[in-house]
């Protein structure tokens, strides 16, 4: 099998006295679709922060596409990385926050473009005509010109996930994308996630939404108290999870 | 049985007339005491456009800029050394506000005016001898100098909070969505959050922009001829006190209003966020060729 492009080895990391994640390991193939589940307290969203250096690890490492993230490999030794280095590697990676977190005095078009013009240097003419297809990808074509405030929620987690994919990265991390929607907009952001894990994007979710894991996810991993409890495909961690922990999770949530 | 319509009695609302008719008293008492006092009003008009006050006007606005543009920059160096992760920068940063908010401006002032008694020249040694700076103080230090150091100085420990407050008032989850599409801590900082914290900053930076321009008729105390001291040099000629002092107000009020608009522009163009009415005229606008009032 071929290199993974997403290798977490040994993630640690705590909170005072509070420790978060306790030895996490995760590999992810190009391509694949990786859903985290667990409740509350668990230590998804701070995993999926360790995964591009927004949260700092004690222990562990992260590589990305055969690069330490956060590090510099020199002779056989991990160098830690400036912030403005750690930024350039981020470059790779998008992430798509709960609270969306769209630039709020920029309107989405800008949003969108902020990246392209401003870090990678792409010519303004081309981030346009790249940023308009992206929001057309997204179904948002007609808005480029309103600001976040004049957007429904699932609109500015649709522009966020635009904004993210105009970096060109090759994984995207989702931060329970859907928690801060009303029901009903729910929906029309999962299928947006959805077209991208079909088009081949290599993604890892923390979600709350059994079905979409269900549906587009190659492997879930169920985590509890800062550890891995059991991994899997969905049909089997789903349906025939080996573990109590599993089995009362899922009993609570499809309640 | 058919219910006829009664009159209604609208509430009369004496005590407004009342205290209408004493307002409006006061003020006409005001006016006759002002005609009969013994001013020369005549004369305002001309000491307004007296040479030594255009001087003292000239003066008056030179300070007031350049202290407050020193001071927003100085301030902002101070805020991000406030929220820096090095601790002798969060302590350093600690104390210059808690000692030049603490210290009366005039006070500071005299005692930049007055460095000379202590420090009679400034130098700064070059590494393999020679002097990059070797002069004497009171050259260096002219009132003029003494006066833009001690409100510029002053000023900038209230920036300093200003724009941390500013800085502050930014959600943290725009910073990480910049760090997220790999933009650098600089260009976040310039980009993303600054902008976001104009909308808190600029209000009270106005406030305290019009407090500068009166706050420069201190510097009349060691003979810095902005519009006060102006006043007082007309004055001591023709001891026509009353009506110098008049003609100062007249520039005071002049700058200040200006000082007001320019405030009111600023609000508007960093509020482009918001749904308000006026917010969406102004986006309106600025889509019209040539009325590019702000850049898109």
């Amino acid at each position: 099998m071929s290199e993974p492009l997403l290798r977490a080895v040994g993630i640690r990391k705590s909170f005072g006295h509070l420790d978060v994640l306790r030895g996490i390991d995760l590999e992810v193939h190009r391509g694949q679709v990786v859903c985290l589940l667990g409740p509350s307290g668990a230590g998804k969203s701070t995993f999926l922060r360790c995964l591009n250096h927004l949260e700092t690890i004690d222990a562990g490492q992260v590589w990305v596409d055969g690069k330490p993230i956060g590090f510099e490999l020199r002779n056989e030794k991990l160098y830690e990385l400036r912030e403005r280095e750690v930024a350039k590697q981020r470059r790779d990676i998008g992430m798509v926050f709960q609270r969306f977190n769209l630039f709020g005095h920029r309107t989405a078009m800008e949003n969108v473009i902020e990246g392209p013009i401003r870090v990678l240097g792409v010519k303004p003419d081309l981030a346009h005509k790249e940023g308009l297809a992206l929001l057309d990808r997204v179904g948002l074509a007609d808005r480029g010109d309103a600001y976040p405030a004049q957007l429904s929620g699932g609109q500015q987690q649709r522009v966020a996930i635009a904004r993210s994919l105009a970096m060109k990265p090759k994984l995207m991390l989702f931060d329970e994308p859907t928690s801060a929607l009303d029901p009903e907009l729910v929906g029309e952001v999962l299928a947006v996630m959805n077209s991208l894990a079909q088009d081949g994007m290599t993604m890892v979710v923390v979600t709350h939404e059994i079905g979409f894991a269900a549906e587009a996810a190659d492997r879930i991993v169920f985590m509890a108290d800062g550890s891995i409890v059991e991994t899997g495909p969905p049909e089997r961690v789903l349906k025939k999870p080996e573990h109590e922990r599993t089995r009362q999770f899922l009993a609570r949530v499809l309640a | 049985m058919a219910v006829e319509p009664l009159p209604i009695v609208r509430l009369r609302h004496w005590g407004r007339w009342v205290s209408a008719v004493l307002i409006v008293g006061l003020l006409a008492a005001l006016i006759v005491t002002l005609a009969d006092a013994q001013i020369d009003w005549a004369s305002v008009p001309d000491f307004v456009l007296y040479r030594v006050m255009i001087v003292g006007l000239v003066n008056t606005v030179l300070l007031a800029v350049i202290a407050q543009t020193v001071a927003i920059a100085i301030g902002i160096v101070i805020a991000l050394m406030r929220r820096s992760a090095n601790p002798v920068a969060v302590w350093f940063a600690s104390g210059y506000i808690w000692l030049f908010r603490g210290l009366p401006v005039l006070l500071q002032i005299l005692i930049w005016y007055n460095l000379a008694l202590v420090i009679p020249t400034l130098s700064i040694p070059l590494p393999f001898g020679g002097y990059l700076l070797n002069e004497p103080t009171n050259v260096l230090v002219s009132a003029f100098t003494a006066a833009l150091l001690g409100l510029a100085l002053n000023e900038s420990a209230y920036m300093a909070e200003i724009v941390r407050a500013g800085l502050n008032s930014v959600d943290s989850g725009q910073t990480e969505a910049a760090k997220s599409i790999g933009m650098s801590p600089g260009l976040t900082l310039r980009r993303v959050v600054l902008p976001q914290a104009m909308r808190v900053i600029i209000p009270p930076t106005g406030n305290d922009f019009v407090d500068m321009l009166k706050g420069t008729s201190i510097a009349s105390v060691i003979g810095v001829t902005e519009l006060l001291h102006a006043a007082n040099n007309i004055s001591s000629n023709n001891l026509l006190v009353m009506e110098t002092l008049f003609a100062a107000a007249v520039w005071y009020m002049v700058v200040v209003t200006i000082a007001g608009f320019g405030q009111h522009y600023l609000e508007r163009r960093y509020q482009n966020n918001d749904r308000s009415a006026a917010a969406q005229a102004a986006r309106a606008l600025r889509a019209i060729p040539l009325s590019r009032s702000a850049r898109v």
